[in-house]
């Protein structure tokens, strides 16, 4: 074997924050003991954690690093609240009753059930400028890689994990690998961020992403907005990754400058130039690396009970090779054309495309438009902010004159454990992150796609290509 | 948590690949505030009809899966959420051990954490094992063994940090807090810490 002539020892995005969070190095015998910036916690997946501490007599070790909401359990549909009191089930009251009695015992600030930047916690870390480049971020909670479009190293634990930040505000870890998804190219109109994930999971398929971290790149990523990245990286885990990540640069800059709790004057812009030097060195290299034109993609849609099981919306179910547990549960046959498929649901909402950008889309696509007669619309934006925003560029009404539901904030139907869900054999196109068995509802059938070809589908009352719909818009106009 | 050491056990097989968390303990059962009691709804959508009765055809549901604590799994098991509901039922319901070709980060992890074995074997004898369900074999984690139903036997690799508290009933929490000195020192000198 001969020795290479040089040798890279450049740093990747990822090794940089990883070396910065090292508080004990990882040995043959014990990981690396790595430390928290930032760890966010909901109702369902904490309380367990903080049993632990009780018992043990723990405090919490760093409160003001701590941030805590409600999204899994909450009510969404505007019947189960009144004068901000919502109707919600005995287990589910108590578990966010829980959170408010662990959280006052604490000192852990609390966006409850009636804060007015309560939301998602995946959707209101960023809003509030708490998610911020550089940093380590830790939920129990998978869909925590969301933060990771802001450069920060962001991932979900378990609970047990859970009580060892809360008593540390350390987690013991291996360094993963890492994987670079290089996207070229520009996606072209109707062809959104959820199309580009769905077809690179489809790429890669649902393990494909074990024990790495993405890191994605290329010009496409570039050209994304920060919803747009959050939407990409929500669902790196779909593909098994540890965490999904994009280089900060001016975009991010631009969203962070003047959140409540982005830092300010000075430390602003010393924040932005440590922030820039955060990008992998020239010649850093990943562990793999796999390439994407985003100028060949078209919308994208699952068929089947993973989010690897897609294709493009003008295409077929795959003639072979289909898995026929997923065929028989979707009720769709080999080769079956999608579009055309009709559709009882749509839900425009959850943390991967809850969003105003995702509100906007939809609404162009349903404004002027009427829902398909049978068809039940449910779009629920993801913070209380995200919806008033809404409703101050009108998009609520936009909604409700096509006869769409117009929800308050939360997990709604991603997740199905709070009233909100589907019927069993029910087929439902949601802009969500999981088509998995029972996920929206025992023996419900989810369709995953982007927020245009959900509402396209609404309004057509079958699954639809929402790239004639746009075409129409404009000439409308 | 109970040192986990030798394990003998017949095995129940569940060859499907991706069998993702929400399968293993769906959503509506995580409004709970305890870890306790989570058996009764391992893989409930699997093992009831909807009006509430057992499934018959379904493989924990069949009388020879009685008593089984080794479940061989197909590849990537426990791909989705981070519940750590999932290893917590599979515990509660008598499972100790889950073997396949591959599993999900943090299921695995989640698993290690509660004494539950999460092993991944070579395709050869993974292929073995789905082959023979009920085969009475023996899993030695000290030893990083599993033995085959036609006889030889598989190594496994488990996380040495991980074996170590596996082996000898550790709690990693215990670990970390012993580290206060270096955590302290960290907080106080990483001017990016923010």
């Amino acid at each position: 074997m001969t020795t290479p002539l040089t040798t890279s020892t450049g740093r990747t995005l990822f090794d940089k924050i990883w070396d910065r969070h090292v508080v004990v190095p990882e040995t043959e015998d014990a990981p690396a003991v790595l430390y928290v910036d930032l760890h966010l916690v909901h109702e369902v997946t904490s309380p367990q954690a903080f049993d632990v501490l009780r018992r043990r007599g723990l405090e919490v070790r760093q409160p003001d690093r701590t941030l805590a909401t409600i999204d899994h359990s909450i009510p969404t549909a505007v019947s189960s609240w009144k004068n901000g009191l919502v109707d919600m089930d005995v287990a589910a009251r108590n578990q966010v009753r829980k959170l408010a009695t662990n959280c006052g015992r604490t000192g852990i600030r609390l966006y409850g059930v009636n804060n007015s930047r309560r939301g998602i916690v995946h959707v209101i870390g960023p809003e509030l400028g708490a998610t911020r480049p550089g940093m380590t971020i830790v939920c129990g909670d998978s869909h925590t890689t969301t933060h990771g479009a802001f450069g920060a190293l962001a991932f979900g634990i378990g609970t047990s994990e859970v009580a060892h930040v809360l008593a540390t505000q350390c987690l013991l870890q291996r360094k993963p690998k890492t994987l670079a998804v290089q996207v070229d190219g520009r996606l072209h109109e109707g062809v959104t961020a959820k199309d580009l994930i769905l077809a690179v999971i489809g790429q890669i398929g649902v393990g494909g992403g074990t024990g790495h971290v993405i890191e994605f790149r290329g010009s496409a990523i570039e050209h994304l907005s920060m919803d747009a990245r959050m939407t990409v990286c929500n669902m790196a885990i779909e593909a098994g990754a540890r965490a999904g990540m994009v280089a900060p640069d001016d975009v991010t800059f631009e969203y962070l400058a003047g959140r409540c709790m982005a830092p300010r004057g000075a430390a602003w812009d010393r924040a932005v130039e440590d922030w820039r030097s955060l990008s992998g060195d020239p010649g850093a290299r990943c562990d793999a690396c796999v390439r994407i034109d985003a100028s060949a993609l078209e919308p994208q849609v699952t068929w089947g009970t993973d989010p690897g099981m897609v294709a493009a919306v003008t295409g077929r179910v795959p003639t072979s090779g289909a898995s026929p547990r997923a065929l028989e549960y979707m009720g769709f046959s080999a080769g079956e054309p999608l579009q055309g498929r009709p559709v009882d649901v749509v839900f425009v909402g959850s943390c991967t495309n809850s969003r105003i950008s995702d509100l906007r889309q939809a609404a162009s696509v349903v404004s002027g438009r009427r829902v398909a007669a049978g068809v039940r619309m449910l779009v629920v934006p993801g913070s209380q902010e995200t919806k008033r925003q809404a409703e101050a560029e009108g998009l609520d009404r936009i909604f409700a004159e096509a006869g769409a539901e117009w929800h308050e904030s939360g997990c709604s139907l991603c997740i199905a454990m709070n009233g909100d869900r589907a019927k069993a054999g029910q087929t439902v196109v949601s802009t969500s992150n999981r088509n998995f068995e029972g996920r929206q509802g025992a023996g419900a059938r989810t369709l995953l796609a982007s927020p245009l070809t959900a509402a396209a589908s609404a309004i057509t009352g079958t699954l639809a290509d929402p790239r004639p719909l746009l075409h129409q818009a404009r000439r409308i106009a | 948590m109970k040192p986990v050491d030798v394990i003998r056990s017949r095995t129940v097989v569940m060859a499907d690949p991706n069998v993702d968390t929400d399968q293993i303990i769906p959503a509506r059962f995580l409004t709970t505030t305890s870890r306790d009691g989570l058996g009764q709804h391992l893989f409930a959508d699997h093992r009831f009809e909807a009006a509430g009765g057992p499934r018959g055809d379904f493989v924990l549901n069949r009388p020879e899966a009685a008593g089984c604590q080794v479940l061989i799994a197909g590849d990537n098991f426990g791909c989705g959420s981070s519940r750590e509901h999932a290893p917590w039922a599979l515990l509660d319901f008598g499972i100790r051990v889950v073997i396949s070709t591959a599993i999900a980060d943090i299921f695995r992890s989640n698993a290690l954490r509660n004494g539950l074995l999460a092993i991944v074997v070579e395709p050869e004898a993974h292929r073995r094992l789905l082959a023979t369900p009920g085969a009475e074999i023996c899993v030695d984690l000290r030893a990083g063994t599993v033995s085959l139903p036609d006889g030889g036997e598989a190594r496994f690799e488990i996380e040495r940090f991980a074996r170590h508290c596996l082996l000898e009933g550790v709690d990693p929490l215990g670990y970390l807090l012993g580290k206060e000195a270096e955590i302290h020192a960290y907080e106080e000198n990483s001017p990016w810490t923010q």
